[in-house]
């Protein structure tokens, strides 16, 4: 016997984790990058 | 290629490299997911459920090539001595880490209703797996090494060597074992995929490359800054020392 389900719930699901994902990771290193970047430009400055 | 191991020549080349990238490459990969969620067919035996082939595909083809690229990098550490390859492997090893990951939750998404199934223990599954704690693993090890001496020890490199024989199994484990996992759909100049289903999927795929490039440059411009922030309050500190 076949389970009825709904394929939209599984489409919906692996499209919201890895679109979520990736946005995290490049969030997560273009802010890692501007607080580096900021450091060594203070660093240099003392 | 020594051409680039100048820190200040390649970062001259990541400031406007690092957002060219990242940013065609998040317009390229919505588009192609937009694509395949609203314009792409259903396909006629999976079903709706054929679309997460445009995140799973692309996630699986990055979380290997992440390994790839710190083989590369390790190999060119130990053998050329390159300033920026060991850097350019850490910055390589959280992207293919979480593309992995998303490739393996993808993957399960789609088992449960085209397998009847979320998971089984076959070659495929096992050995992408296998590549996930192999990431783990290297990080662990890199973030020892960085803490114990600065990042000169040979540990990371040789791991990231020895774990690229993982590459060719998972590659061929569809091929060499029984699996439920479907065997390569696009392979070098062929494909077995409908230009329907083909397009959306190589635009998916070039999108997610250009965007793990991008993560890759600004994870790279980070270490770098990080280093000189590091090795100028380091001087910093010897001087006033010294007085």
């Amino acid at each position: 016997m076949r389970e009825a389900l709904d394929p939209w719930t599984f489409v919906v699901a692996s499209y919201a984790i890895g679109v979520g994902a990736t946005a995290a990771m490049v969030t997560w290193s273009l802010m890692a990058m501007k607080r580096a970047e900021k450091r060594r430009d203070e660093a240099r400055k003392r | 290629m020594h051409g680039f191991a100048n820190p200040a020549r390649f970062l001259r080349i990541a400031r406007w490299l690092m957002p060219l990238c990242m940013g065609t490459g998040i317009v390229v990969a919505l588009a192609a997911l937009g694509w395949g969620l609203f314009a792409a067919p259903a396909e006629r035996l999976q079903g709706e459920t054929v679309r997460i082939v445009y995140l799973h595909v692309p996630a699986a083809w990055l979380g290997m090539a992440g390994w790839m690229g710190i083989a590369v990098a390790s190999f060119t550490e130990l053998v050329w001595r390159h300033p920026l390859a060991g850097i350019a492997a850490r910055a390589c090893a959280v992207p293919g880490a979480v593309f992995t990951a998303v490739c393996l939750i993808t993957g399960s998404l789609w088992g449960r209703p085209a397998w009847g199934t979320w998971w089984v223990w076959d070659g495929r599954l096992t050995s992408m797996l296998v590549l996930l704690f192999l990431y783990f693993g290297w990080m662990a090890l890199s973030q020892a090494s960085e803490a114990s001496d600065g990042g000169q020890s040979r540990a990371p490199a040789i791991f990231g060597l020895v774990g690229a024989v993982n590459i060719p199994i998972i590659h061929y484990s569809v091929t060499w074992w029984n699996s439920l996992h479907q065997p390569p759909s696009i392979t070098m100049g062929k494909s077995a995929m409908s230009a329907a289903f083909l397009w959306p999927l190589l635009f998916a795929m070039l999108g997610f490359t250009l965007i793990f490039a991008g993560v890759v440059l600004a994870r790279m411009r980070a270490i770098l800054a990080n280093q000189q922030a590091e090795a100028r309050l380091r001087r910093k500190a010897l001087a006033e020392g010294d007085l």
